[in-house]
């Protein structure tokens, strides 16, 4: 029910409601199975031995689950809270975002069951099975429809930029899966991919860092131009500026795919190039975040007491390192020291935890009260505690990932003078044992914090409304 | 035409769209235009605690 006046719009909540809640639940299953991963890294014996439950199968589904479902579920509820918030129309259609809620928790449950099934088309971020990619693509489709059906029929003159980002993210999500998926089904349950070889490994890493740029950064900064602004309380840092980042971010990402196979078959030209465009990469991606950060230039003070907003603006800061790490990392010559090491590991948990799940968070933590029609989370200290949990969480998994990466690299690459390995494999896992530990413990704090999280927002869901106007004293807890 | 060739006109054209955004984002004529979208995040706000009403 609603009694709204024409400045509030019957807006369509009941989808957010439903993705918001799953972002907590995937956040903490996706991550838990990362922690159970990071253990059995020192204690293998935690696989039990049984096939379901090794590394090799739990590693695509970690991935699948705090990208896909986690941060799908994020990227759902905030798109289409801040598609209707800011084009002040309901949602083009109930019955397709109902679709898309339901079928994006259907291809959840098909890779928690196939993956560790061991059924994989072995293609990293996309190992999912033809009739999974399919329902995908149909999900997918349908939110497009939706998304962009709302924007039609907006009420506002312009189209604010954090829908730019999501337009942008759903139209290259779907170029990407639908390019990299192609392939010949030999039964149910298995299919080969139609590229081989080095074209293979290409179409692969094009979609692959891409699924980084589009997915897991264009899709976020478009929750970030929403989320900031609204919980800082004023306007963007520079509006114009966010539009030329919006050009030249989406322009560049496309090609920054072959720094993922620096050194191998790939004609030499086509990696240089790649490396090229990953360094000129971080003129954009520092524009959006000091376009984040400086929003709150003037209100600097709202950052010591409003724990929401740190959530946001450390992600900014997280992600403002790992986009100058990731240029680095792409110059070929560092890559010879990091690829293939725990160097990359620390590096995508500093942009996914760090970035993309602290701004999915404090959104996460913006949302709740509104749509569930409270007046603040029932409790801020806890917001205060997972912020803290959650920070020096990643930051000693990262630190851990540096040691480690680095310390294999250079076990890896030291010879003898006679030209034979100073090193066996095996010693530089010895080495990079104690960071394994050291990790473990990052992420048990960054698990620790979804716990908790979890614990806050069924508190505030569960809590008496407050239906009254004005009636803030009711949530002071 | 060779592949070099090709390669130029498109770094040109990209050249001159890039100029162009940054023509279009900072001409004084749609800074008022960009103000107002700026503004949009906060221009359905209704009353004061009447914004979280259940619906649907």
């Amino acid at each position: 029910m609603n009694e709204t006046t024409q400045v509030q719009p019957n807006y369509n909540y009941k989808v957010v409601r439903q993705f918001t809640v799953m972002t907590v639940i995937w956040g903490i299953i996706g991550m838990s199975i990362g922690l159970l991963l990071a253990i059995q890294l020192f204690a293998p014996a935690l696989n039990f031995d049984i096939p379901w439950l090794t590394y090799s199968r739990l590693r695509p589904l970690h991935t699948n689950a705090v990208i896909f479902a986690f941060g799908g579920c994020a990227l759902f509820a905030t798109s289409f809270y801040v598609v209707q918030r800011t084009s002040q129309v309901r949602l083009f259609s109930d019955k397709l975002a109902a679709f898309t809620f339901w079928g994006w928790q259907a291809v959840i449950v098909s890779a928690v069951v196939t993956l560790p099934l061991g059924l994989t088309s072995s293609k990293e971020y996309a190992e999912l099975e033809w009739p999974i990619d399919i329902l995908i693509t149909i999900v997918w489709l349908a939110y497009i429809i939706n998304f962009f059906g709302t924007l039609v029929i907006r009420k506002t003159s312009h189209i604010y930029v954090a829908n730019w980002f999501f337009g942008a993210f759903m139209l290259t999500v779907a170029v990407l899966h639908i390019g990299n998926s192609m392939a010949i089904p030999v039964s149910f349950t298995k299919s080969y991919s139609i590229y081989a070889g080095a074209v293979d490994a290409m179409m692969q890493w094009w979609y692959g860092h891409n699924a980084v740029g589009f997915f897991l950064t264009a899709g976020f900064l478009g929750m970030m131009y929403y989320f900031v602004p609204k919980q800082a309380g004023r306007p963007v840092y520079s509006y114009r500026l966010s539009i030329v980042h919006f050009w030249a971010l989406i322009s560049l990402y496309i090609w920054a795919g072959p720094h993922h196979l620096h050194y191998t078959a790939l004609p030499d030209w086509t990696q240089s190039l790649g490396m090229a465009m990953s360094i000129i990469l971080f003129v954009p991606s520092w524009g959006g975040m000091i376009n984040g950060i400086m929003t709150l230039s003037g209100a600097w003070h709202k950052l010591r007491t409003d724990p929401v907003l740190r959530f946001l603006i450390v992600s900014l800061s997280f992600y403002g390192m790992s986009t100058f790490e990731g240029p680095m990392m792409a110059i070929k010559t560092v890559n010879a020291l990091s690829h293939y090491t725990d160097w990359t590991i620390g590096h995508v948990h500093s942009g996914a935890l760090g970035w993309v799940a602290m701004v999915s968070i404090g959104s996460v933590y913006h949302l709740i009260p509104i749509l569930f029609g409270q007046p603040k989370m029932y409790s801020t200290s806890l917001v205060n505690v997972h912020f803290w949990l959650a920070t020096i969480g990643v930051v000693l998994y990262i630190v851990a990932m540096w040691m480690s990466g680095v310390l294999q690299g250079l076990m890896w690459r030291a010879v003898n003078a006679d030209g034979t390995l100073t090193y066996s494999f095996v010693e530089s896992l010895e080495a990079s044992k104690p960071f394994y530990i050291l990790r473990a413990i990052g992420g048990a704090f960054v698990v620790a914090g979804m716990l908790i999280m979890a614990y806050n927002c069924y508190k505030t869901i569960r809590a008496p409304k407050t239906d009254t106007v004005n009636d803030v004293a009711v949530a002071t807890a | 035409m060779d592949q070099a060739i090709i390669g130029s006109i498109f770094t040109v054209i990209v050249f001159i769209a890039f100029i162009g955004v940054l023509y279009w984002a900072f001409s004084s004529r749609n800074k008022d235009r960009f103000e107002e979208a700026a503004n949009l995040v906060f221009d359905d706000e209704a009353k004061p605690n009447t914004k979280n009403k259940q619906e649907s």
